[in-house]
């Protein structure tokens, strides 16, 4: 059957109708069906994506857990190191403090010689109060020697072998040592005690003293060189029936965490005990 | 090294635990063990080596536990934690106070209350709580060393 419509009129129709088309689309005469259109074609397509995944998931899912746990033994692992290495970089910047407060007091007090030590223990029996330091004769330690750290003194060695030697701290019950009040410049006697106090004994009554004043090493006696801090006044006692004043110390070093020390080497104790000892006839 | 490094350190008041002497006295408890003897001379020379309390105190005080511990495996045998307790209790009392009539005749001056209260309390109740622990380690190695088919 032949066309009643020529070939060139269809075509320019045809033609005409598209371009309507197009022209109604471009107006947004078209929105409704388009964004009808493209909400079915979205919605079908995440519903295709999602269970495309799912079986993906279903299938890979296993070898991932056991990737995923190897990851994290070897995670764990890894923050175990930097834990381990974070807390010996905090015990080293610890130490280096230490060991700077320390250069600062030897750079503070040239006049004397040191030694560092660690200390390495203590002793074992409860009635005494000493500590193990890690220099001996090896190194020039001797008997005698005294100890201090930058915040005060010590005390002074006890006994030495090759590589270690034992410091009697001031704290000690049979300690004793010269001091003086700084303000009001009076000799007093720093002893021990078996709890580890420390207190000042034959005071004059007639010095004036109060809470406050600072203590240090007189230097009498020869044991221990003058002028090192041994710690503070924190109360005293005084009564009038007694011939001296006594005094409350608070040190200036914690005697319990006592980690890096000093020895002063070029200091020669001097024993008065021949001159002192034998009363006369 | 354990005891004057670590142990030490550890102080309730003044007192700490003596470790050497609780290993002894376990040590002196194990039926099987029969170098005990020295094993208290060994430790008593070690304390006495690094304490500034002389070291005989340290040997009389360890053979004494030992000696002490040897008369009582034989005698209440069937308990031996009560034994330990009794051992650990008598020892460190005998050890402390050895201690505070050499420290006395050195014309250290002590108070007898504030030693009493400072440290033996303290000393006496630290070395009882680990007296148990110690006395099974002690037994577990004992053990170990001297399997019962060896003891057969």
């Amino acid at each position: 059957m032949k066309s009643s419509f020529p070939r060139s009129l269809q075509t320019v129709v045809i033609f005409l109708v598209v371009i309507g088309l197009v022209t109604l689309a471009l107006g947004g005469y078209f929105s409704p069906v388009t964004n009808w259109f493209s909400r079915i074609t979205v919605d079908a397509q995440t519903w295709i994506s999602d269970r495309y995944m799912a079986v993906v998931d279903f299938l890979t899912v296993p070898r991932n857990v056991a990737s995923l746990l190897q990851n994290n033994t070897e995670l764990q692992a890894e923050v175990a190191r930097l834990q381990t290495q974070v807390i010996n970089l905090q015990q080293q910047v610890t130490e280096t403090n230490i060991l700077s407060a320390l250069v600062d007091f030897a750079r503070a007090n040239p006049e004397y010689s040191y030694k560092g030590a660690s200390v390495i223990g203590r002793d074992p029996s409860p009635f005494l109060r000493y500590v193990i330091i890690n220099v001996g004769t090896n190194e020039g330690i001797l008997p005698g020697m005294p100890v201090v750290t930058e915040k005060g003194l010590v005390g002074r060695v006890d006994a030495v072998i090759a590589e270690a030697a034992r410091v009697q701290l001031v704290t000690d019950s049979a300690s004793a040592v010269d001091v003086r009040l700084q303000a009001s410049n009076t000799e007093a006697m720093l002893v021990g005690s078996v709890t580890g106090e420390l207190s000042l004994n034959m005071i004059s009554q007639d010095a004036v003293i109060q809470a406050g004043d600072v203590v240090l090493t007189s230097g009498l006696g020869g044991t221990y060189p003058a002028n090192i801090l041994v710690g503070q006044v924190v109360s005293i006692r005084k009564l009038q029936s007694e011939l001296f004043q006594q005094a409350a110390i608070q040190p200036n070093v914690d005697y319990t965490r006592l980690q890096f020390v000093l020895v002063i080497t070029n200091f020669n104790p001097v024993n008065i005990g021949p001159l002192v000892g034998t009363p006369g006839p | 090294m354990l005891q004057i490094s670590i142990v030490s350190r550890i102080m309730l008041l003044s007192g700490n635990v003596d470790l050497l002497l609780l290993v002894v006295a376990a040590w002196g408890l194990q039926e099987r063990v029969k170098a005990a003897w020295i094993w208290g001379l060994l430790a008593g020379l070690l304390a006495g080596l690094v304490s500034g309390v002389p070291w005989y105190i340290y040997i009389i005080g360890y053979l004494s536990v030992v000696g002490l511990a040897r008369l009582l495996v034989h005698r209440i045998w069937q308990a031996p934690l009560l034994a330990m307790f009794a051992v650990t209790f008598i020892g460190t009392l005998e050890l402390l106070m050895l201690t505070f009539v050499q420290r006395t005749i050195l014309e250290v001056p002590l108070s007898i209350g504030e030693v009493f209260s400072q440290i033996v309390l303290p000393t006496v109740l630290l070395n009882l709580l680990l007296a148990i622990p110690v006395h099974s380690l002690i037994r577990d190695l004992a053990e170990r060393i001297y399997p019962e088919k060896a003891l057969a």
